[in-house]
């Protein structure tokens, strides 16, 4: 793949968001439309403790993605209810137009003792264009089971053949590293069907290979198909350390598929990376790929996990 | 109507102290019958912790099959290791119901975890052990049963049995956390699970209990035996606030069912209540009841919960 970067294209700091947010526009995910795309992105509000709430809200943007037309203003999709999965935020909400409706498929989480956090995957729906959206359920629809034990996150849904798919993220370990305060998460990448977007079948195993290492941390994976491949773009991290030290931070990797069934890891041919001085020098991450007006784009995060905001690349080039 | 006599408490946990892991507590027992002796697990808990915290394991004694009063063994260690770091069952095993399979014994268990805005969230594990109950084996880190669209919250308190070829869990699912002044409290229901193979799971999100004390009643403890042509079912229920250390506790409700589905609740029919003093004379819960050599026994649990200990009581007029 070649990818060509257009820079950053939205700076939360710069803007007023709804429910308190100041900083964070993370894990962008584009909704299209005809005169404009809708970009939601997950951001943040401190609660009374100090501690992070993750909201969604979106912007829209023009086709020539230059000028934002609107920034949201109000709330997209409430948090969950006390002690539901998704009590403490939503990162990210995968958006998948079915239909005549908008489906919003929640990665929510809650705060947890022993760990930080837990999470599971929702399913809400849009019924005005994706201004709000209301849940099917309190409840996740997919969510820990015996051999993916905790951590569900990053849903990503697309329809192929009447099939769902999701590739989403399962917790495999929460380590104890001795330079780390806290215990740190590791995850992978998986995959499931449903006949209806609400029962999932879990495919049950690891998608993607390990290329750091065992502990190798996958997120958010964003898939395409374009002729009669598929592609996959996830970024991915060393386990511990890798908030400060760029060369242990996130990049974005990437797999293809002929059937959906068997991925090829080959990074090597992403065809994008940290640039050498700019907002995405030292990671990139929470990549999200879609197709506008014929074309292929990918929206992302840069430096600090998006604390300032997302940008967006054109792909030009892609071997079949 | 049932008349059960109370025969007089069978194991008081708080007289042995040789083992740290079980000092106080012995809640939700249920049998496995063996030739000679009646194995009871029950779930007991270790002292505080430093933090005023409990965790709670799952273990058992041996009574003698021909004098239920007669403790012939108790376990030397619980039958369930807790879960590793950030699993469901981490800070617990809590309550555990078995039922023979082949050569094997399968338990179903609740698992528990602590979570910040609530103390806690429970789901169903599931174990088996060959070594006729002594020591368990997780199918794996996860959980079986967690939470859904239609089960949000707590997961809890599995009783398995077998009814015509099928499998039946009857289980307690969490429907909202009430705030109060002190920590968030759980209001819970009764519902049931069916199966062709123990594994696999089909939940519908019904309560089949109707409310008789208030709307937020907390239901546990849902025990189904067959019996004259009925299902009958015994379970407890308190009020969902100030319920600890009075009479708001658990008491033992009954109802009746042709079909498994639909339930009569019919309290007055249960034949059991709280001592005028004593023991059991503040509340009962935790009902678990089983045949055995032509007699129908209930074991069950006195004040606070079981902390004190479990009880037998037998059917008068018992016949099959």
């Amino acid at each position: 793949m070649k990818w060509k970067k257009f820079g950053k294209i939205f700076d939360p700091t710069r803007h007023k968001l709804s429910n308190n947010c100041v900083e964070f526009a993370q894990s962008p995910q584009a909704l299209v439309f005809d005169d404009y795309v809708r970009i939601y992105f997950s951001t943040r509000e401190k609660d009374k403790t100090g501690k992070y709430l993750s909201h969604i809200s979106f912007i829209d943007i023009d086709k020539k993605f230059k000028n934002i037309i609107n920034v949201s203003s109000d709330t997209v999709i409430e948090l969950g209810n006390l002690g539901c999965y998704d009590e403490h935020g939503i990162f990210p909400l995968n958006i998948l137009r079915d239909s005549n409706k908008i489906l919003g498929y929640i990665g929510g989480w809650n705060r947890r003792v022993s760990v930080q956090t837990d999470g599971s995957i929702g399913l809400a729906v849009s019924n005005d264009q994706g201004l709000t959206f209301k849940r099917i359920g309190d409840g996740p629809v997919l969510t820990s089971s015996l051999h993916e034990p905790f951590m569900m996150g990053d849903p990503f849904v697309q329809m192929y053949d009447g099939i769902y798919h999701m590739w989403y993220i399962y917790g495999t370990q929460w380590i104890e590293a001795s330079k780390e305060k806290e215990p740190q998460r590791v995850y992978k990448i998986g995959h499931a069907t449903s006949h209806n977007g609400i029962s999932w079948q879990k495919e049950g195993r690891q998608l993607i290979a390990d290329k750091l290492n065992f502990n190798e941390c996958q997120a958010l994976p964003t898939v395409i198909k374009v002729k009669n491949k598929y592609h996959m773009l996830f970024c991915y991290r060393q386990a511990t350390d890798f908030r400060k030290n760029r060369e242990r931070s996130y990049r974005i990797g990437y797999a293809f598929s002929k059937d959906l069934k068997e991925w090829t890891r080959d990074d090597d041919t992403v065809g994008i990376d940290v640039s050498e001085d700019d907002w995405d020098c030292d990671m990139l991450c929470y990549p999200h790929v879609f197709r506008c007006d014929g074309k292929i784009y990918l929206l992302y995060n840069g430096n600090e996990f998006g604390r300032f905001g997302f940008g967006l690349a054109i792909l030009e080039d892609v071997e079949n | 109507m049932f008349k059960w006599k109370k025969l007089g408490r069978v194991f008081n946990p708080t007289k042995y102290k040789d083992k740290s892991w079980m000092r106080e507590f012995a809640q939700a027992p249920s049998v496995l019958i063996f030739d000679k002796f009646v194995r009871v697990f029950f779930a007991c808990r270790p002292l505080r912790d430093k933090n005023r915290q409990y965790v709670s394991y799952t273990g058992f004694v041996d009574l003698n099959r021909y004098n239920l009063f007669e403790i012939i063994n108790i376990s030397k260690r619980p039958i369930l290791q807790l879960g590793e770091r950030g699993t469901f069952d981490e800070f617990g095993t809590y309550p555990v119901s078995v039922i023979r399979k082949d050569n094997e014994i399968i338990a179903y268990y609740g698992g528990w975890t602590r979570c910040e805005s609530i103390p806690y969230t429970v789901s169903i594990g599931v174990a088996k052990s060959h070594d006729n109950g002594v020591h368990f084996t997780k199918f794996g880190r996860g959980p079986l049963l967690s939470s859904n669209i239609l089960d949000p919250y707590v997961v809890s308190g599995p009783k398995v049995r077998r009814f015509n070829e099928r499998w039946y869990l009857w289980y307690v699912a969490g429907t909202k956390w009430l705030e109060t002044n002190s920590k968030p409290e759980a209001v819970y229901k009764i519902r049931m699970a069916y199966s062709v193979d123990g594994i696999n799971w089909t939940r519908n999100g019904k309560n089949l209990i109707e409310n008789k004390i208030e709307k937020n009643e907390c239901q546990a403890s849902p025990d189904v035996i067959y019996y004259k042509e009925k299902y009958h079912m015994f379970f407890c229920y308190k009020y969902s606030l100030n319920f600890r250390n009075n009479k708001r506790g658990y008491k033992i409700g009954y109802a009746y069912s042709d079909d498994l589905t639909h339930w009569i609740r019919d309290d007055t029919k249960a034949g059991i209540d709280i001592s005028r003093k004593g023991w059991d004379g503040e509340s009962i819960a935790y009902p678990h009841v089983f045949e055995l050599d032509n007699n129908l026994y209930m074991l069950y649990l006195g004040n606070q919960v079981g902390r004190y200990g479990f009880g037998l009581a037998q059917l008068e007029d018992y016949k099959q």
